[in-house]
């Protein structure tokens, strides 16, 4: 009798019988894949067979696709590529002018840090490599490469393009690698924003958004501002673009919440570059030829565009017409910031202050005024750069306050913290007394170079 | 026409027997795999593809044509696996699969009590097993495995929409493969 009823309870209840079998089955393999997880990035065998037995096939329709594709760019259709080539032959020329200009900028920062001992992280080499599959769900962004450990992939190298970084591989195969995309919810990257410098960490969601964290919600940030590799997490080079900043909003636990867009398109990548050595080296400034010690005085200077100096020679007519000062720098009315707007103009605060804003010389006299222009830093590369106007009588001077300022603000929106390091190094100088400003010649005019390549912070030019 | 009829049990239809349908050996084998990898691969061409869950509305398809809850979660179960396999790095096997097996057995069942060839039962039951998906999904990865997994009821639901449109047409594609 018992039996029986055991048959029909089965029979009546076997649907379910095999459901909760299946899926306790389930939540046991699930359990065990818990228990033990795979160490150091290695993946289940399953997984990796079935990845491999599919992966040619994936290989040969993507790479047969592009043939087509580019059969059809290539060969077909070129309606408009005379009127191309032209246009961008002549942003070639462009950017030939524009290359130059920077090329000088770039051996000029290099000389700073060779001074500094900053080493510099350079990418080495790379692997292109064809985005080849995706997870097929939301919630992991996973993606599929077909370049693996045969191509010398290994786990844990960048993956960029050439608009900003797309994540670090996680799983290699001989043939395919796995890499883990910066919006996904497991990833974390050292980022800092470009312009502040403060540093975060990159995370993703579950939802394919991207947020810097850890950012006290007392620090400013704009939407807007670029954000950049830190180079913290010892995988992305420093100073990688990583996206740009969309809102900041105080968050939970006195952290801000920054919302970030990648810079690279991570939902529709098609190919990727693989960083597969970095290399780490201090710039040598012998290679940049001799640094002279007007280049030194010149880097501490920040350079002004042209079109501000128009517009501060305009200002300067507005002094002269004797523009009452506004705001809260009347010491910007040295004229010495006409030539040297920005240290001057904040160099020059304490001393200038005394000053006014009328007046006609009040660079020369805050150099005058050596215990006000020594007691700070800044101050006695004021006072050293409010010399400039006397040895170089040029009659720009920004005798507006505003508008010296706004020269100022520029100049300290990009003199990077390596300035500001130099100009601490030279205070700390023993020798203070040898900034007595308006008896130096003009940085720029020096007629003797220092013969020294990498000077000490105490090599300073000597007048 | 290999459909063999169901007798009544219940159906809260009107009609009085509802079809019951075989497929071929490959049909069973390769429409899911075809599916899991178009899953896989499509998303690298196309934005939206990963809101759309073919391996799902495949199971559903599955499920509703056999009426037969044990192959209905067997069929989840070994769809869901093999969606497991490719979905990478920190996802455990089962976790679709879990998901998958819940959905593919209730669909059966209930394909067993209603019609399940029209469009517009097609649409419903599409609409409503997403969501059921989503949270098992959710339940496994959050409850069992502590993941910290966001729920947006509202992504849900255009997900779900944009699943049960698109239901609609692949189930009229598959229903070529049904063996008559």
């Amino acid at each position: 009798m018992p039996r029986i009823s055991m048959d029909t309870f089965l029979g009546r209840y076997r649907n379910l019988i095999v459901l909760a079998a299946i899926l306790f089955a389930q939540i046991i393999a699930l359990a065990v894949q818990v228990r033990r997880p795979t160490d150091d990035g290695d993946t289940r065998l399953i997984r990796i067979w079935a990845i491999s037995a599919v992966a040619p096939l994936e290989k040969a329709v993507v790479h047969s696709q592009e043939w087509v594709q580019g059969l059809w760019t290539n060969y077909l259709y070129l309606h408009g590529v005379r009127r191309e080539n032209r246009d961008l032959r002549a942003e070639i020329e462009r950017m030939k002018i524009e290359d130059a200009r920077l090329n000088e900028d770039a051996r000029m920062a290099r000389r700073v840090q060779a001074l500094l001992g900053f080493k510099e992280q350079y990418v080495d080499s790379t692997v292109a490599a064809q985005v080849i599959g995706t997870s097929g769900s939301e919630q992991s962004r996973i993606l599929y490469i077909d370049k693996g450990s045969s191509d010398g992939i290994k786990t844990d190298m960048a993956v960029i393009t050439p608009t900003g970084i797309v994540g670090k591989i996680v799983q290699v195969a001989p043939e395919w690698s796995q890499v883990l995309p910066i919006n996904d919810q497991f990833s974390g990257v050292g980022a800092a924003l470009k312009d502040s410098r403060l540093q975060g960490i990159l995370k993703g969601a579950a939802n394919g958004a991207t947020t810097l964290q850890y950012i006290m919600s007392d620090e400013k940030v704009v939407p807007g501002e670029a954000v950049i590799t830190s180079g913290g997490d010892r995988i992305f080079p420093k100073g990688l673009p990583v996206g740009t900043v969309v809102s900041a909003q105080p968050g939970k636990d006195l952290f801000l919440n920054i919302r970030v867009i990648p810079a690279a398109h991570l939902d529709r990548l098609e190919e990727v570059l693989v960083v597969t050595r970095i290399t780490e080296k201090m710039p040598d400034a012998k290679e940049l030829g001799p640094l002279r010690a007007s280049d030194i005085l010149a880097e501490r200077l920040p350079t002004v565009p042209t079109k501000t100096g128009v517009d501060a020679a305009g200002n300067a007519k507005a002094a002269a017409a004797g523009t009452p000062a506004t705001g809260d720098t009347t010491t910007n009315a040295a004229p010495g910031g006409a030539a040297r707007p920005s240290t001057n103009t904040t160099g020059a605060k304490p001393a200038g202050a005394n000053t006014g804003g009328g007046t006609v010389k009040p660079a020369v006299a805050g150099a005058r005024k050596p215990p006000a222009t020594l007691t700070t830093p800044r101050a006695t590369a004021g006072a050293t750069n409010g010399t400039t106007p006397v040895a170089k009588p040029e009659p720009t001077g920004t005798g507006s306050p505003a508008s010296a300022d706004a020269t100022a603000t520029p100049a300290n929106g990009t003199t990077p913290p390596i300035k500001v390091r130099v100009v601490d190094n030279y205070d700390d100088s023993p020798t203070p007394k040898k900034a007595k400003p308006a008896a130096e010649p003009p940085p720029s005019a020096s007629p003797e170079p220092a013969p020294s390549t990498t000077p000490p912070p105490g090599a300073q030019p000597q007048p | 026409m290999s459909t063999r009829a169901m007798p009544f049990r219940g159906s809260l239809t009107s009609r009085e027997q509802l079809s019951v349908y075989e497929f071929s050996w490959p049909a069973i084998i390769f429409i899911p795999l075809i599916a899991v990898l178009i899953q896989v691969f499509i998303p690298v061409k196309v934005r939206f593809m990963p809101i759309i869950d073919l391996p799902f509305l495949v199971t559903i398809f599955f499920a509703t044509a056999r009426r037969n809850p044990v192959t209905g979660c067997l069929t989840g179960c070994f769809i869901g696996l093999l969606q497991d396999l490719f979905a990478g790095y920190n996802h455990y096997l089962g976790m679709f699969g879990i998901a998958l097996t819940v959905v593919g057995y209730l669909a059966s069942s209930l394909g067993v009590k209603i019609d399940v060839e029209n469009p517009g039962s097609r649409f419903l039951i599409t609409f409503v097993f997403f969501g059921l998906e989503e949270g098992v999904y959710y339940g496994v990865a959050h409850g069992l495995l502590r993941q910290g997994l966001q729920w947006s009821w509202s992504h849900v639901a255009l997900s779900g929409l944009a699943n049960a449109v698109i239901g609609i047409f692949v189930f009229r594609f598959l229903d070529r493969f049904k063996q008559r």
